[in-house]
This record gives structure tokens, sequence and C-alpha cells, in this order.
């Protein structure tokens, strides 16, 4: 598997979550996703940049562009040194919120990614990552 | 505190014609300089404005230096950086103006300042000065650019949310671009509004403007949706591209409480039927 490329982002505010739905959009374009995949993973990462943003007090998103001989895959990891998550089950839970929220947006990114992986801890930060591939 | 001229204040009064004067040249001649965007009789005037402002400053050096001199600086580097901003120079090109100042100022040090150590030390009282006073301008010239911004989202949001009347008892509100909190605050203001003036029994609620529904634009709609049915009005939620529909089921997010169409056109047949009006074709043959 190849990166195809690797970029950056800072999400310190709500002008920062609509350029990375923005930029994200671009990179599933670039790489062949269809309009219902494209649509999966820009939502996924509005959920997880606002999270970024409203609890883990901002932080930043890495791409990366993956190639393989038989699919692409554009994999996002959103990473905060905010106050981690206590209760991870908790959290997953649709309709658990410790904000003013529906609860959803950890569930639903879960959902409409191919894979998922969170690593939290209490005081030192989230780590959030998500891979959407591509058939070719 | 005794009132002690620092060096640098000290040379620069002395040969202040001089320095600046290679200071414009530098500054006319480098990279970062805009003629398209600036004339050199206004850059002549900051210049020379400036460089008197920044004797004062560096009159006395270290802490307690001059508050009212450093207030003036400030203000000047200010209305440099708004003034800048607007003329559509970058931040660096910005913070370039105070910048360069460094490469005459420092030329004239060497030249009249014969004790390594002294030169030293004046260099760096100097160049910490000018820091400062250069990553004050980046932050007024961000400060500026973001007043501008946040004014010309209040426009928009003026702007974009028009919501019509469709036919009696129906109103419709399409909706184009992001539903923030802010948005959804004076789209629903706007909402109800309407709703009041025409006593309008449906709400046609348009998404197809909408690039992403996330759990907080759905939040916001259903919120929307609330409120009218409190005023008496019942919503339609149209527009809902198929990608949409998808992404929303996975989100877990449930309208089943709420009408939705694929169009507004859809939408605007439900309505009718349900205020009782019918549409028929007149001198057509069926
Ligand atoms: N990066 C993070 N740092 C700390 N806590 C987080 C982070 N992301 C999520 N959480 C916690 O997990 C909870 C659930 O998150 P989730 O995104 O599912 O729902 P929400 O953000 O509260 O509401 P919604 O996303 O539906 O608008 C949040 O309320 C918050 O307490
Ligand atoms: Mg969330």
């Amino acid at each position: 598997m190849v990166v195809l490329k690797d970029e950056s982002a800072p999400i310190r505010s709500s002008i920062d979550v609509m350029r990375v739905r923005q930029i994200v959009r671009e990179w599933a374009v670039s790489l062949g996703f269809s309009l219902v995949d494209q649509t999966k993973v820009v939502t996924a990462a509005s959920e997880l940049a606002r999270n970024t943003m409203v609890y883990g007090g901002g932080g930043e998103l890495r791409m990366e562009a993956l190639n393989s001989d038989t699919r692409r895959g554009l994999r996002l990891t959103f990473s905060d040194q905010g106050p981690g998550i206590a209760d991870m089950e908790q959290a997953m839970k649709d309709g658990f919120s410790t904000g003013a929220g529906l609860g959803l947006g950890l569930g639903g990114a879960k959902r409409l990614a191919n894979e998922f992986a969170i690593d939290s801890r209490p005081g030192q930060g989230t780590t959030v990552t998500i891979l959407r591939w591509n058939k070719l | 505190m005794a009132e002690q001229e620092s060096k640098v204040a000290q040379l620069l009064k002395k040969h202040e014609q001089d320095v600046l004067q290679k200071w414009l040249s530098y500054q006319m001649s480098s990279m970062t300089w805009r003629a398209d965007l600036m004339k050199e009789s206004d850059l002549r005037e900051q210049s020379r404005e400036f460089l008197q402002l920044f004797i004062e400053v560096s009159q006395q050096s270290g802490p307690g230096a001059d508050a009212a001199a450093w207030k003036s600086a400030k203000e000047m580097l200010a209305e440099v950086s708004r003034s800048r901003a607007m003329q559509g120079f970058s931040p660096s090109e910005t913070a370039m103006f105070v910048f360069s100042l460094k490469q005459p100022l420092f030329d004239t040090l060497r030249r009249e300042l014969n004790d390594v150590e002294e030169l030293s030390r004046e260099v760096w009282s100097t160049t910490t000065l000018l820091d400062k006073l250069g990553l004050y301008t980046v932050e007024a010239y961000q400060q500026s650019r973001e007043s501008v911004i946040a004014r010309q989202q209040q426009e928009l949001l003026e702007l974009s949310t028009p919501v019509v009347q469709l036919w009696d008892h129906i109103v419709a509100l399409p909706l184009i671009g992001t539903l923030d909190s802010a948005r959804t605050q004076v789209v629903m203001e706007r909402l109800l509004e309407k709703v009041v003036q025409t006593g309008a029994s449906i709400a046609i609620i348009d998404i197809t403007g909408v690039p992403t529904v996330d759990t907080l634009v759905a939040q916001h709609l259903l919120k929307t949706v609330a409120a009218a049915r409190l005023m008496g009005a019942d919503c339609i939620i149209s527009g809902i591209r198929p990608q949409i529909a998808q992404t929303i089921v996975h989100l877990g997010v449930n309208l089943a409480d709420v009408i939705t169409k694929a169009t507004l056109a859809d939408a605007f047949a439900v309505a009718l039927q349900r205020t009782g009006a019918r549409v028929t074709r007149v001198g057509v043959k069926e």
C-alpha cells in the first residue's frame, strides 16, 4: 500500500470545520469516490472535526490518500490534546452527549466509515482515525 | 527612572534622514513590495512616521519603556495593518514593513559602534524591539481581517434566508449553504415571522442547497420544525438527495416525525393537497 498524499489541517474554529469539509470533499473527488461515498466521508469528517473543536479544545486533521492494487482509500486522523473521554462505551452510545448535541456523531462516523479507531486518554487527548475505501 | 537615552535612539536621531532613505529604497526593491497596491508617497509618509515613533520607543530600553510612545507606535501599526489588509497585502508583506527596518538600522549600528560588545548588545535589544512590533503588526492584520470576515458573514446571513409564500397557507424556505447555529437562529426567526404574518399552516424547508447534513444540521432542522409546529404550521423537508438520505440513515437521525420529500415540487403537491387545494390542467383532454 502506498501513501499518495499526506497533509495536515488545523481545527480551531467553526470556519476550520467548514474548511475540513471542503478539503475532504476535494480529496474524495480526486480519489474517484462516488457521490454517495464522498458524502459519507465528508459527513463523518464534519462530525469528528466538530468534536475535536468543541470537546477537544481544538486540534488537527491529518489526511492520507492511500493506494493499493485494487482500491484507493482516504484515511483521516483527528487528534487533540483535550480532556479525553473517560467512559468510552458511553461516549460511543447513540444518544449520549455531554454537550447539547444529538449524541450521534461518534456512532454515525463509525457507521459511515469502513474502518474506525478511537484512542483516548483522560487528561491527555483523543485521536480518532477513520478510513473509507473506494473500489477501483 | 533617570532619563538615559539609549544608544540606538541617539544614533537614529543623528542619522534619521539617511536611515529613512535607505529603508525606503530597501522596501521598494524588496520582493514583498507591492507597487500595484500602494503609492510610493504613502509608503514614504508611513515610513517617516514610524521611524519617528520608533526613535521615541527606543529612547528608553527595557522594562519601563515609555508607555505613551508604545501606545502611539502600536496605534500606528494597527492602522497600517488595517489599511494594508484592505489593500490586499498578505500578512508577511505587511509585517515586512517593520522587519525591513532592521537592515538599514543594523548597518548604521555597525558603522557607528566600534566596541563589539556594545554593538551586539544594541543589535540584540533593537532586534527584540522590532520583532515585538512586527508580531504586533501580524496580530493587528489578523484582527482586521477577522472583523471584515465577521461582517461579511453577518451580511450573508441577512441576504441568504428568504422566506417566500407559495400559495395561501403555504410558505417555503429554500436553504442554501451551511446551516450553523447563528444561521439557524436567523432562519428560524424569519420562518416563524412569516408563518404568523401569513397564517400559513404548512412550511416547506428545502435543503437542496445544503451541501452536508451532519448531526448538527439535522438538530437545527428538527428544532426549526418543532418551533414551527408550536406556531401552528407543519413542516415538510424537501430536497433530500439520495446520498443525503443514506447518510442521515447511517447517522441514526430520526426524521420519522417529519414529512420528507425528494423535491420541492413533491413537497408543494403534498402541501396543496393538505390545504385542500387541487391542481388541474385546464383545456387539456385526458
Ligand atoms: N475529541 C473529544 N474529546 C473529548 N470528548 C469527546 C471528544 N469527542 C467526543 N467526545 C465526547 O463524546 C460524546 C459523544 O460524542 P458524539 O459526537 O457522539 O455526540 P455529540 O458531539 O455530543 O453530539 P452530536 O455529534 O450528535 O452533535 C460527546 O458529548 C463528548 O462528551
Ligand atoms: Mg459530535
